[in-house]
């Protein structure tokens, strides 16, 4: 029976998707510029198009490959959910980009009169793109879409790492759905897509380059809801509230991940200019890799101190860190100033994991939180510090004037009471209707197995048997099994643990007895 | 002298080392293993192909006890490691002739 449902919604989803792509794929009549010849002259401003067509392609093909630098860290996690998480991070790549190409776009831009065919919109929300059919099936809207596409489903991604491990599926597609169509480009397009907030009037308005607020403070709030309504995994936390490390199983896949996300940001910053022709990229991606180095180089030196070992799990989430601070300032600052943005941004993270770990008590295996919320916000704020009125006449506090300060204020308040309200809406909606966590014995073999029907790296061969006429019955048989067995794992949760004075550490104990409330 | 050889779930191993903690053991040494009994294995899909993992793992304890010890030692593991569905696994207790410290060169109880 539950197979048949899910059947029905997928061939609906698919149904609606066809069906609009042959509706407004009908309007070429009215298209803008969909070859790019009214485009494209053999000019120099022909060639300036041109030119500025490549250096957006190519930054949208490098913020695409961040992607795969998100799916590297899943070497955070333990490797039976390896695969969960993965699966996470593709859905948000490509399902993501579905709904973002249906209706997201247009609620982001339309009325941002950027590029042909995005004009009716107000300052709260836009309606102008959908499908990319119409007026927007133009050269330049398309380009467009295409960056921004890249940006929306990494925004998506970043909350795969603080709930991983741990939950369901199909909650986490509508999660994904609500994001990439509303929760996103209704702020994107208060910031970015001629809103409310870009437009306010104090000092130039909210600026965000390439997305402090846009993407990581929704991301990495979302994250924290997300992450806080689902509860802790398994064993993070004793029972008097401490909580335990649970070590990954490959930080080969830590450090490629960050140094390909690095190698990505290069094309989330400087791509955002959207011109090659404004020559600022090249301070843009020094800035960015400025903040990312001193990131790094903080982190490496706070953990010597602190523990005694060059700990590289947090190096690689101090450039990071460095990496998303830097990424609203980046266009409007000195590089002096981004060395001291991506230094405060390694404490700050470092501080953040403490607060998220240690004081919410909210567990989040890859540090999505302390990375993308905490560096977001202080992103924002640098902005309205460190902006020398060199681009576009943003000053900051450094130049003495605080009103940039106060609009970047507000507008990363607003988009943490957003990100917030809507993660605790659309959770919390989602726990109590469907539930949002996966099983106990799924939790204890692996969200891999269970959920995506194979380990991430699977057995020998060896160990295998082809299944053939007679499994059917087997399979009832298989199912009674594992109910038995997920009966008797949920009663571990009544267990109680108790904290063993002759090892020092908190061990399991039986169902509670008034001899163990003694001790 | 007897040798308890336990195979258990791999999910319920943390309880079961944590309740033989409490109790009090000598030692133990902790194998994983692969293998089945009356238990099928569960299906796994490859690609819209199922297959069968006919091994499954199992974490495998061994212990070193006095005689009197072997029933408490037994029943704690059955208790912590019982869930009622099939691949529960199973204890086997064998006679030791004798056990030596290699440190002390000791033998026999004493050196368990």
């Amino acid at each position: 029976m539950k197979f048949a449902t899910n059947k029905i919604i997928i061939s609906a989803w698919l149904l609606a998707i066809i069906s609009g792509i042959f509706t407004l794929g009908s309007g070429i009549v009215e298209a803008g510029d969909p070859n790019g010849s009214a485009t494209y002259t053999d000019s120099i401003d022909g060639l300036k198009y041109a030119v500025n067509f490549t250096w957006t392609l190519v930054g949208a093909f490098l913020v695409f490959s961040m992607q795969s630098g998100f799916a590297f860290l899943g070497g955070f996690l333990r490797q039976k959910n390896m695969l969960g998480y993965m699966a996470h991070c593709f859905i948000d790549s490509t399902f993501g980009a579905v709904v973002f190409y249906i209706f997201g776009f247009a609620l982001m831009f339309g009325g941002s009169q950027l590029t042909p065919g995005l004009e009716y919109g107000n300052s709260f929300i836009g309606w102008d793109g959908f499908f990319l059919a119409g007026r927007s099936y133009d050269v330049q809207t398309i380009m467009f879409w295409l960056f921004q596409m890249v940006f929306a489903t990494k925004t998506v991604s970043i909350i795969a790492g603080a709930v991983a491990e741990r939950m369901k599926f199909v909650p986490y597609i509508i999660y994904s759905f609500l994001m990439c169509g509303l929760i996103y480009p209704i702020y994107g397009h208060w910031v970015w897509g001629g809103g409310w907030l870009s437009t306010l009037p104090i000092g130039a308005g909210v600026k965000d380059f390439a997305g402090c607020a846009c993407v990581h403070t929704i991301g990495g709030i979302m994250a924290f809801v997300g992450a806080w309504v689902l509860g802790p995994r398994k064993g993070k936390y004793n029972p008097d509230g401490t909580p335990n490390a649970i070590p990954g199983h490959n930080l080969v896949y830590v450090v490629i991940g960050t140094l390909v996300l690095a190698f990505g940001w290069f094309g989330f910053n400087a791509g955002s200019t959207l011109a090659a022709t404004d020559l600022r990229i090249s301070v843009v991606a020094t800035n960015t890799f400025i903040a990312a180095a001193t990131g790094a180089s903080i982190m490496l030196f706070v953990q010597w101190a602190l523990t005694g070992y060059i700990d590289v799990p947090f190096i690689c989430n101090g450039a990071l860190a460095g990496l998303v601070a830097i990424t609203a300032p980046c266009a409007y600052v000195a590089p002096w100033a981004a060395a001291v943005i991506g230094l405060l941004s390694g404490l700050i993270m470092r501080g953040a994991v403490w607060l998220v770990e240690v004081v919410f008590k909210v567990d989040d295996p890859l540090g999505a939180v302390a990375v993308h919320a905490a560096n977001g916000i202080w992103g924002m704020l640098a902005i309205g510090i460190f902006a020398d009125g060199t681009y576009q006449g943003v000053t900051g506090l450094i130049m003495g004037s605080g009103w940039q300060l106060l609009a970047q204020f507000i507008g990363t308040i607003v988009a943490i009471a957003w990100a917030f309200a809507w993660g605790a809406a659309v959770f919390f909606s989602l726990k109590y209707t469907m539930g949002l966590r996966v099983s106990e014995l799924t939790e204890n073999e692996g969200v891999d197995v269970h959920i995506h029907g194979s380990p991430c790296y699977p057995v020998e061969e060896e160990f295998l048997t082809p299944l053939t006429g007679e499994a059917a019955i087997d399979l009832e048989q298989e199912r009674k099994q594992l109910s038995l067995l997920e009966e008797a794992l949920s009663k571990d949760r009544e267990r109680e643990k108790i904290y063993s004075e002759k090892l020092g550490r908190w061990v399991y104990a039986r169902i509670k007895t008034e001899k163990n409330k003694t001790k | 002298m007897k040798k308890i050889e336990a195979i258990i779930r791999p999910e319920k191993f943390n309880i079961v080392r944590d309740a033989l903690t409490e109790l009090g053991y000598p030692g133990m040494t902790v194998t994983e293993v692969k293998g089945h009994g009356s238990q099928k294995g569960i299906s796994e899909v490859w690609r819209g192909r199922r297959y069968r993992v006919d091994l499954l793992s199992k974490i495998k304890i061994e212990i070193i006890v006095k005689d009197a010890d072997v029933e408490k030692i037994v029943n704690t593991i059955i208790n912590e490691s019982q869930t009622g569905s099939i691949g529960d696994g199973k204890i086997f207790v064998f006679n030791v002739e004798n056990v030596y410290r290699i440190r002390t060169k000791e033998s026999g109880e004493t050196a368990i």
